[in-house]
């Protein structure tokens, strides 16, 4: 049976405009999403800012009513049995905020671990396993309002995983933090699963979507556009090669002429400082390369390289075409 | 889950994080000398002794319900802005439990708060409280400084829905110092405004601190102060789960 089971899951915001003549229009954030998560499985939800990857997290973890649909957590109906599901997930998010800022982190979980019902003679060896397990020890006594980001969100881990949670989630819990402190994290979670915890992750980041995931829905617009492995995605969605070329110059005014030329996917732009990056998504065995510089033959060219498709250009074509 | 325990640790960390403070901490020493000053040198022209003793009572209370009722939502209002009022809904610790501490540790500094102005009143302008019952006299203020805490709870529940709760704490805080009968008699109130201020708990705390101050036995306002904290504490329970049940609904746990 899975451990999560949506089923057109959907929720709505009322939106409040103006003083006076007050409206609430309606925001669909998400839109009828379904999807399944196994025991034992690191299930990535991928999206763009206002895709609904938090409001479904929000949902699952039952801090938000659905307005539509259903889902189950571990058998448990997410309306109706909301305090099992609370007692047997943990949540995570990324970010300054979340801890008592002038308490030490041992007094913030200590505090966490009797709302979990930690029991008390487990509870001094737990939190001191959990210090040790996210690198705190040492620093465990000192005020929270003195810690950087990073150790912030290390004990944001600890703090979800007190009370060994069946179903962690955890919504962006790299963000803000510098790559060391991110690829620890990303040891912890690949050693939490390993340790039979399902996860549900959402994140901004290809490379920690594509490192971790078993599986990865893509979230857009409120709606799921693409299901499956990373590399089911690769494939399904990018075929063929990418072609980036640096340009130094106003590319836009090329961009037409390179979509039109044979073997051509897709063509976009992304701003590189003061040089822009062209990305050509071209057919496998078109040899169009020369063909695309010849029609960039007015501007400056920096590097230019051939790869194959990642993750993120993936992600890239499903998101812009929702 | 042990529910002395949690409360315990609850108020404890509270009280932490309230000391910790320079400004609030002094904040709390010294605003109820001012309540307590200004009522003396009011009642000290041509008061009885017996009147002056009432002053006292009441500008006592009158600091414990500052400290709970201002401060009551407003705390609520800080977990939302750190971010971790998502993280107690979420837990599942039943919210009364959470906020019970909250307006404990606001009730203890509200006792403090009703020793300090006795004593003010005392050294500094010579009013003496006769403590003919002393245990009373303690139990009285214990009751009373509980049933502002329960007010207080009721006000703190009402700001995981609201975000602008806090504001009812303020409203609330002069209006009650009238109804309450903390410094004028409720006879001389108009007669419609007598059933709110039997309604009203800390009506039947004061009452009962100050005929005990007066050498009276407090036992049957303090049995009714009781039972009328008892029915607020009820309905904020009830509330509690209503109102997580609305913020749930419309989005406004995480709203700052």
């Amino acid at each position: 049976m899975p451990v999560i089971e949506v089923e057109n899951l959907q929720r709505r915001y009322r939106a409040r405009t103006g003083i006076r003549r007050r409206a609430a229009p309606e925001v669909e954030a998400v839109r009828g999403i379904n999807f399944e998560v196994e025991r034992g499985e690191l299930f990535g939800l991928l999206g763009p800012n206002g895709a609904g990857k938090t409001t479904t997290i929000k949902m699952l973890i039952t801090l938000l009513l659905p307005s539509g649909g259903s889902a189950r957590i571990l058998g448990y109906d997410l309306v109706r049995d909301a305090q099992e599901i609370r007692k047997r997930v943990g949540y995570v998010f990324g970010g300054d905020r979340g801890l008592y800022e002038r308490l030490s982190a041992l007094d913030n979980l200590r505090y966490f671990s009797e709302l979990y019902s930690v029991p008390a003679r487990e509870q001094k060896k737990r939190i001191a396993e959990l210090i040790e397990l996210v690198g705190l020890t040492g620093r465990e006594g000192e005020r929270v309002e003195g810690y950087s980001r990073g150790m912030r969100q290390r004990l944001h881990i600890a703090r979800g995983l007190l009370h060994r949670p069946e179903v962690l989630f955890l919504d962006e819990p790299s963000i803000g933090i510098d790559p060391v402190g991110a690829r620890e994290l990303r040891l912890t979670v690949a050693r939490l699963v390993e340790q039979g915890t399902t996860v549900l992750l959402t994140t901004h980041y290809m490379f920690e979507a594509d490192e971790l995931c078993n599986r990865i829905a893509v979230i857009a617009d409120g709606r799921i556009v693409a299901q499956g492995t990373p590399s089911e995605l690769k494939k399904g969605v990018v075929s063929g090669r990418v072609v980036e070329i640096e340009v130094f110059g106003d590319a836009e005014a090329s961009l037409k002429g390179l979509r039109a030329l044979s073997g051509v996917i897709s063509v976009s732009v992304e701003e590189r400082g003061q040089a822009q990056l062209v990305v050509v998504r071209v057919d496998v065995g078109a040899e169009v390369t020369s063909a695309i510089l010849t029609h960039l033959g007015g501007l400056r060219l920096g590097r230019v390289a051939t790869r194959e498709p990642t993750l993120e250009d993936a992600y890239v074509e499903l998101v812009s075409g929702a | 889950m042990s529910v002395p325990r949690l409360i315990g640790l609850g108020w404890w960390l509270q009280m932490k994080m309230r000391s910790r403070s320079a400004f609030d901490g002094a904040l709390s020493i010294i605003y109820p000398m001012f309540f307590a000053t200004s009522v003396f040198f009011i009642y000290r022209q041509g008061a009885s002794s017996s009147a002056l003793v009432a002053a006292a009572v009441g500008a006592s209370v009158m600091g414990v319900w500052s400290a709970v009722a201002t401060t009551a939502a407003t705390s609520l209002q800080g977990e939302r802005r750190q971010g971790t009022l998502e993280l107690l809904v979420a837990s599942p610790t039943p919210l009364p439990l959470i906020v019970v501490p909250i307006t404990l540790s606001m009730a203890a500094i509200g006792l403090y708060s009703l020793v300090a102005t006795l004593l003010w009143g005392r050294f500094a302008f010579g009013i003496k409280v006769s403590l003919l019952h002393p245990l009373a006299f303690a139990v009285a203020c214990v009751v009373t400084a509980l049933s502002v805490s329960v007010l207080g709870f009721v006000l703190a529940v009402t700001a995981v829905r609201y975000r602008s709760a806090w504001a009812l704490g303020t409203a609330l805080e002069l209006p009650i110092w009238l109804i309450c009968g903390f410094l004028v008699p409720l006879s001389i109130l108009p007669h419609w405004v007598r059933p709110l201020s039997w309604l009203i708990p800390t009506t039947w705390g004061v009452s009962a601190v100050k005929r005990a101050a007066l050498g009276g036995m407090p036992w049957r306002d303090i049995a009714i102060c009781l039972v009328v904290a008892a029915v607020y504490a009820a309905i904020g329970t009830l509330l509690a789960g209503r109102l997580v049940d609305s913020a749930r609904t419309n989005a406004t746990l995480s709203l700052i």
